[in-house]
């Protein structure tokens, strides 16, 4: 057949900001997608606004548009670059979701632009549920039960023919969002309610609850020739009822006979016929009921999937590199198999080890969040591993969350059995554990098995994993032989030492006397049959090692492990980059990371790559490998964000060469004594502050420096419990608090900086010279925390002076501790004063959206630096530019804005209420967007639109503000009155408007309550959509008070709605310049190739 | 792992490899030629496939007998590899249809396997040195003891095996209750699957089967309206009997159809050799190409023998021009005589480019090397049952 000729230009639509349900595997995907159509010669245009994504680099594109996903936007985008075809199918729900609008809207037509990949008939097949059930009961498959439904009246109506408990499911929605299992009739209202909100088309399904069945997922492959492969099976440890996506997944399904695999594959492909997936690849889930082996179909996404990315890293078949090279005409027998390079992709993997992801949540973050698990997906990241047992690869998946409470500690467990059964019956976080630990208490695997629906045989390898710890416990030695036995069943040193009373250290030395180690095999889609030969490795304590050797000098780079809320795909960008730029630089690099949704964890991104967890047991070992089989130069630990910095310390104990960043310089950084050192040599200022043991001393300290204060317990990092307290009875009820969590804990109280402007900056220190990366001024003021405040660059308010002021500091930092490489500074601007707040001695979350902002590599330079370069050297060699850098823009650079994506949407309390969604020293955002353009107008107003869909340009204007804000607000909201909007606010508010010639329609309070002549409450007017933009700044102290939760209920309204919500003056400033540039219509769309000619030329 | 009963037991290959590990299955002592099976399902259809006959099969699948056993899956009336091995066999049995665990079962059919940890270790072994005799013991200690007798033991090649797994006496199946029989086909039993004759009653033929020295004769003595020659263990070249019973059916122009074994039997009658491969096609995820079509099918796998290309001895040969990198031979491609007319190569592997199905043009006779029936492995090829029964519509005489 081979490739179509007719497809010379084609638009890639990519998937946005991280999202809950839609992670980073589609950075994957889409880059994948970007490099195969370039490297078949044809134009690549690609929308996406999502900075942090490596296919949004400038190489990945011809015309890259890092532009919101909105049907306005990609019909400028289409009608300035006239692809050929548009390919929706590898950006996640969201691409699909704008292909269907594109469609609807009659562009696609109009320039007559061709869907590759799935067809709008396709799609809709998949994602209309009940056309997917006529479709697939046409074929003589089952699916369950169900009606569908458009009003809560139907709903109601529906649960008397399908019963309690029924699934709540919305159409064309991602990750479950708006669905739910309601118990009670106040359930469907509360779940039903969000579904049809949640649903573009008003439209729920309700469904016969199968909970508890086993649930499996399919990836399929088909060509335009009709063949089609199934690359992959994934069983759910959790039986149906939870989440795939929060749910523990195995591959390949281990309790299915022939019988029955066969009959789901039989399925799935009449399915993908029926459908009209013709060209890529799809994902079929099914459950089985365990009693009977009924077997119901549950879902297709037409699409490359997050579970596609998983397929992928599980099976080493690139599911999104195939599907791209399909669906521009070429068959599954004319791609060759890259792996073995001899076979071709017409085949389906067959594996000779097991694959284990867990999902990683962070409700930590949400304190208010229902825990448990259900058919929406609450988790916001996931790690993978891979061992030739399931014991193996789950213990190692395990560990690879870095969470203290998710490995299994085999310790005979003080809580009783019968309590820990109870609690297995619930899903939750970490319920395997759970299970394990019951297990240890003396609960039978039967009981399990009856509480959880888990699998029988999965709970006989827990029994298995029991019954190895009660013999390395009870071994008169640790010799080697019962060393291997528990490495096999992947105990890590650390559980071992806990079972014989010894430190991990003493066990790992202990293990490497007596030659314990493991091996690395690899990932090669055949079972050995074939010589594999892209080195994509894991370990396992088996025979026969597979680590190529070789004499050209490698650079070892540790990834970043499972994204999660402050450390996501930003940082495996950073990794990536430094990857490439060794390669380019003649090193062979190793990339260690175990998150299947990476491009780092792509087996072609770098020399070779280690499928591992990041804990220091397994990061040593690849270490040993690697330098047995040739030259190592060192290891990268400060681009992958906190998890490497933190193996630093320990890996240089360990003898390991580091490269870049030394030890000692992130500790200058880290340590708070030692940092603060390092700014009184340089004269700068901090915060003032003091540690505080007791209530008496947090109160005395925060008397003598004044409230507000910012507290925060003195071990977390990323913001974790951190608060801002405005008096003495919340400081205290905080102390309190935080010392009956964790007694003896010790507390920072540090002057909260009011109204201070933030600053955040990146820079790279060649040991002599400091490039200025960026300076990012905060929208949001200081007490925001700076991964979840907007922020623009060049920093619209800040002066000559300020920058240079910034220039300095920096570089005294970076002297100061000694940093090689990046280097990440936050300010505070308060008065004049400039203020450090802290410095990150690494890749910080904002170098991607530096390096798109003003066209500069900068994590590749760092790397350049870390392998000696120095800055001058990279300037010469074009790498930096000639002079000049990011604290120099030209005053005709383009304004980038970036902007974060909140998960507020997806938590409930278990009451069914919204969490709140004011913004604080705590980090929340799960993704970021950026908006680029020649004015800060519109740059905003991009940023906005790609975030939530756009910002109104008439209509209804709420605001209900704090009083210290309410001076500020004046001027902007008048400025919104004079363009039109009605302006309805809160009486405080209204009042202070009204005197200033604001006209104001006064609307209630949440606790005002509903009107004599029953006048609904803001919330109420909120909820039924009357609202087209609403401004609300938080009230004073965080505690108490009725104002702040009239704040919460608005708040939590806003985000159920999806309107847009300003929580800070400088927002609105800035929301209502955007307003002004859209009215004024200079919203226009422009490359980042296109931006980067004008700004390096 | 230690954590599982099990006694000590030892594996040595022909080259002198040895892998400890714990014996499951029967206590014993056993030999036979080493292969290694990639099939990720499939187990209880995999061992009781008599075309295993006199191997100890390997799975490189880790975790086996999940499932456990039942009464459905098998595929003959007891297991028929002569050894097992696997890496992680399951403790207990999980499944709504398991009517035992896997380790009883091959105790009750006197098994003996061996779980060790070094499966990967030993498929690659296989895969560089070839197919090897081997032995798995739980009674020898010592490996050189063992050793001496695998290089006593019989090789595969050369050996006639179809004789000793056939039925002794001619048996019938029948299409089920309610499927009025369309066909009578006599089917040679040179170690055929349960699912086959299942798969041709489904369809309506009336499947009478006949023991593997059966003359042309005796097969056309049935008065069939299509004859099929199964799978089964053994050299091609040590069964001249179905070779000549196979040459007598074609003479008399009857509807063929032949399947792994038979598939081989039917290239020789036509003139082609048949060859040892290094270490055989087994597993269920085989791409094989429909030369015709350019349609690719994954097919389900068990053989250690193939049919030569046209004009040539072994697989040497096997190669593509290199042009594009698939693996179709350009032999392959254009059709040869026979003394049964011209003939063409209709199938190919993907992976390596060996013939897997050969057709001829003038007479109603075509075979494949892969299995159709699948059990296990997927359904892809299924088909070919129906073009069996289209080939008997046409009925008999030269097409
Ligand atoms: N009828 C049902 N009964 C019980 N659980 C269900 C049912 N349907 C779906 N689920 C659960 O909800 C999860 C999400 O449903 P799915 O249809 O896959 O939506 P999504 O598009 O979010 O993946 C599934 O993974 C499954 O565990
Ligand atoms: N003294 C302070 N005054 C005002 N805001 C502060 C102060 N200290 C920290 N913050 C706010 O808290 C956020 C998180 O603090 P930071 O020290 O950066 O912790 P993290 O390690 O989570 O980045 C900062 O981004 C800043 O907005
Ligand atoms: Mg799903
Ligand atoms: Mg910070």
């Amino acid at each position: 057949m081979a490739r179509r000729e007719d497809l010379k230009s084609v638009l890639v639509i990519g998937s946005g900001p991280i999202v809950i349900g839609q992670g980073c595997e589609f950075d994957y995907s889409g880059t994948q997608a970007c490099r195969i159509l370039k490297s078949e010669g044809i134009r690549v245009s690609l929308v996406n606004s999502n900075p942090a994504t490596i296919m949004t680099d400038p190489e990945f594109a011809d015309a890259t548009y890092v532009e919101p996903i909105t049907t306005e936007i990609l019909e400028k985008v289409i009608a300035k670059e006239r692809p050929d075809a548009v390919l929706p199918t590898l950006g996640g729900q969201t691409a699909l979701n704008a292909a269907m609008d594109l469609h609807a809207a009659g562009i696609l037509e109009r320039y007559n632009v061709e869907l590759i990949g799935a067809g709008i008939e396709a799609i809709e097949a998949c994602e209309d549920r009940e056309k997917f059930k006529e479709i697939v009961t046409g074929l003589g498959a089952q699916v369950p039960r169900s009606i569908i439904c458009h009003t809560m009246r139907e709903c109601l109506a529906a649960t008397g023919e399908l019963g309690y408990p029924v699934v709540v499911r919305p159409s064309f929605t991602l990750g479950g969002l708006g669905s739910g299992i309601a118990r009670t009739a106040d359930d469907l209202r509360r779940i039903a309610g969000t579904g049809l909100d949640a649903s573009p088309t008003t439209e729920v399904l309700l469904e016969e609850s199968i909970i508890g069945w086993k649930e499996y997922e399919l990836e399929l492959m088909r060509d335009r020739n009709d063949n089609v492969v199934i690359v992959c099976s994934i069983e759910n440890i959790d039986p149906m009822g939870v989440h795939t996506g929060d749910s523990v997944t195995v591959a390949p399904a281990m309790t299915l006979t022939d019988r029955e695999y066969q009959a789901m594959r039989d399925t799935a492909i009449a399915i993908i016929r029926a459908v009209g997936v013709d060209t890529g690849g799809c994902n079929i889930q099914f459950a089985v009921n365990p009693e009977t082996g009924r077997m119901v179909v549950i879902e297709m996404n037409p699409r490359v999937s997050r579970s596609s990315a998983l397929a992928s890293k599980a099976t080493g078949f690139p599911i999104a590199k195939i599907a791209t090279r399909l669906a521009i005409g070429y068959t599954l027998d004319e791609i060759p198999n890259d792996i073995t390079g001899q076979t071709p992709a017409s085949f389906e993997p067959a594996l000779d080890y097991v694959v284990v992801k867990v999902p990683r949540f962070a409700f930590e973050k949400f304190p208010g969040a229902d825990r448990e698990l259900t058919t929406h997906m609450k988790s916001v990241g996931e790690a993978m591993a891979i061992g030739r047992s399931f014991p193996e690869a789950l213990q190692k998946a395990l560990r690879s969350l870095e969470d203290k409470s998710a490995p299994f500690s085999f310790r005979t467990p003080a809580e009783p059995a019968a309590d820990l059964l109870a609690r297995c019956r619930t899903p939750h976080d970490g319920r395997l554990t759970t299970m394990m630990t019951a297990l240890l208490a003396g609960a039978s695997a039967a009981e399990l098995t009856a509480a959880t629906g888990v699998d029988p045989w999965f709970v006989d390898q827990l029994d298995f994993l029991k019954s190895v710890s009660a013999a390395t416990a009870a071994a008169a030695e640790l010799d080697a032989a019962r060393l291997r036995t528990a490495k096999e069943a992947g105990f890590s040193d650390a559980a071992i030492g806990e079972l014989r009373g010894l430190g991990a250290g003493q066990v790992r030395a202990l293990r490497h006397s007596l030659g314990v180690r493991p091996v690395y095999h690899a990932v090669d889609t055949c079972a050995a049959e074939f010589a594999a030969r892209t080195p994509y490795l894991y370990s396992s304590y088996d025979a026969g090692t597979e680590v190529p050797g070789g004499t050209t000098p490698k650079v070892i780079i540790l990834g970043s492990g499972p994204n999660r809320i402050g450390q996501g795909i930003e940082f495996d960008y950073s990794c990536v980059h430094a990857s490439f730029a060794l390669r380019a630089a003649g090193y062979e690099t190793v990339m260690v990371n175990c998150n299947p949704e990476t491009v780092s964890t792509d087996y072609d991104t770098s020399s070779r790559l280690y499928f591992e967890p990041l804990t220091l047991e397994d990061v040593l070992e690849v270490v040993h490998a690697e330098q047995a089989a040739g030259p190592v130069v060192g290891v990268i630990a400060t681009i992958g964000g906190q998890t490497p910095l933190g193996l630093a310390a320990a890996l240089a104990q360990a003898g390991v060469p580091i490269v870049g960043t030394s030890p000692a310089a992130i500790h200058a950084a880290e340590d708070r004594g030692a940092f603060a050192e390092v700014l009184a040599q340089a004269g700068l200022a901090a915060p003032r502050g003091a540690i505080a043991l007791s209530e008496d001393e947090a109160a005395l300290v925060a008397a003598e420096i004044g409230y507000p204060v910012l507290v925060r317990p003195s071990y977390v990092l990323g913001g974790r419990g951190m608060e801002i307290v405005y008096d003495e009875p919340t400081l205290r009820g905080y102390v309190a608090r935080a010392t009956a969590a964790a007694p003896g804990q010790s507390i920072l109280v540090d002057r909260f900086l009011d109204d201070a402007i933030e600053i955040d900056v990146d820079g790279i220190y060649d040991g002599a010279e400091l490039y200025l990366g960026g300076v990012m001024e905060h929208i949001e003021e200081a007490g925001i925390h700076s991964g979840d405040s907007a922020c623009a660059l060049p920093p619209i308010t800040l002066g000559q002076s300020d920058v240079a002021a910034i220039r300095a500091a920096t570089l005294a930092i970076a002297r100061g501790t000694g940093v090689r490489g990046l280097l990440n500074v936050q300010y505070a601007m308060a008065a004049g004063v400039l203020y450090v707040l802290e410095a990150n001695p690494r890749a910080s979350r904002t170098v991607p959206f530096v390096s798109k902002a003003t066209a500069v590599p900068l994590a590749k330079a760092a790397a350049l630096v870390m392998l000696g370069s120095s800055v001058a050297d990279l300037r010469a060699s074009g790498v930096l530019p000639a002079e000049g850098d990011g604290g120099t823009l030209p005053l005709s650079a383009p304004v980038a804005v970036k902007e974060v994506v909140l998960p507020f949407g997806r938590f409930r309390d278990p009451a069914g209420a919204g969490v709140d969604t004011v913004l604080g020293p705590e980090m929340r955002s799960t993704g970021e967007v950026m908006g680029i353009d020649s004015a800060f107008g519109t740059a905003y107003a991009k940023a906005q639109a790609a975030v939530y869909g756009s910002l109104p340009v008439k209509g209804r204007a709420f605001v209900s503000i704090a009083n210290r804000d309410k001076r500020a607000m004046v001027f902007p909201v008048k400025r919104l009155a004079d363009l039109g909007f009605e302006i309805w606010a809160t009486n405080g508010t209204a009042e202070v408007l009204r005197r200033n010639g604001v006209r104001a329609k006064i609307v209630r309070k949440h606790s005002d309550g509903v009107g004599p002549d029953d006048e609904p409450t803001v919330v109420t007017r909120i909820l039924d959509g009357e609202v087209d933009l609403i401004v609300n700044t938080p009230f004073g102290s965080p505690s108490a008070a009725s104002a702040r939760l009239d704040g919460y209920e608005i708040r939590t309204a806003a985000v159920r709605r999806g309107v847009p919500c300003v929580t800070t003056v400088a927002g609105l400033a800035a929301a209502v310049q955007g307003i002004e540039a859209i009215i004024r219509g200079e919203v226009g769309v422009r490359s980042l190739q296109e931006h980067a000619a004008a700004l390096r030329g | 792992m230690s954590e599982r009963a099990g006694k000590p037991a030892i594996l040595v290959l022909e080259d002198g490899t040895t892998l400890h590990g714990t014996g499951f299955g029967a206590d014993g002592e056993t030999f036979g030629e080493m292969v290694f099976n990639t099939g990720m399902t499939g187990y209880q259809e995999t061992l009781t496939d008599p075309s295993y006959c006199g191997q100890i099969v390997a799975m490189t699948a880790p975790h086996v007998g999940n499932t456990g056993v039942n009464d459905e899956d098998p595929e003959s009336g007891r297991v028929w590899v002569s050894g097992y091995v696997v890496r992680e066999p399951s403790r207990i049995a999980s499944s709504w249809r398991a009517t035992g665990s896997l380790d009883e079962y091959l105790r009750a059919n006197a098994v003996t396997g061996i779980a060790t940890r070094d499966t990967r270790l030993l498929t690659m072994r296989i895969r560089e040195q070839g197919a090897m005799r081997a032995a798995v013991s739980t009674v020898e200690a010592d490996p050189a003891k063992l050793l001496e007798r695998v290089r006593a033991s019989p090789r595969m090649a050369g050996a006639d095996l179809a004789t000793v797994v056939s039925t002794g006496k001619p048996y019938t199946v029948a299409p089920p209750a309610g499927t009025p029989v369309r066909f009578r086909v006599a089917a040679v039993d040179l170690g055929i699957k349960a699912s086959t004759p299942r798969e041709m009653a489904r369809r309506g033929i009336e499947v009478t089967v006949l023991p593997a020295a059966s003359t042309a004769a005796d097969i056309l003595g049935a008065g069939p309206d299509g004859v099929f020659f199964s799978n089964g263990p053994g050299d091609p070249a040590a069964a001249g009997y179905a070779v000549e019973a196979m040459r007598g059916v074609l003479d008399a122009g009857l509807p063929v159809f032949g399947i792994c074994f038979g598939s081989q039997i039917l290239s020789r009658a036509l003139g082609l050799e048949t060859y040892k491969l290094r270490y055989g096609h087994r597993g269920v995820n085989q791409p094989v190409m429909d030369v015709a079509t350019g349609r690719v099918y994954i097919t389900s796998h068990n053989h250690g023998f193939a049919a030569a290309l046209p004009g040539y001895a072994g697989g040497a040969s096997a190669g593509s021009d290199g042009s594009t990198w698939s693996h179709v031979p350009d032999a392959a491609r254009k059709p040869f005589d026979t003394p049964y007319g011209p003939a063409a190569i209709s199938h190919v592997n993907l992976n390596d480019g060996v013939v897997e199905g050969i057709r001829l043009l003038d007479y109603p006779a075509f075979s494949v090397q892969y299995h159709p029936e699948a059990a296990p492995g997927p359904h892809d090829a299924a088909d070919h049952f129906d073009q069996f029964c289209t080939l008997m519509e046409r009925g008999h005489g030269a097409a």
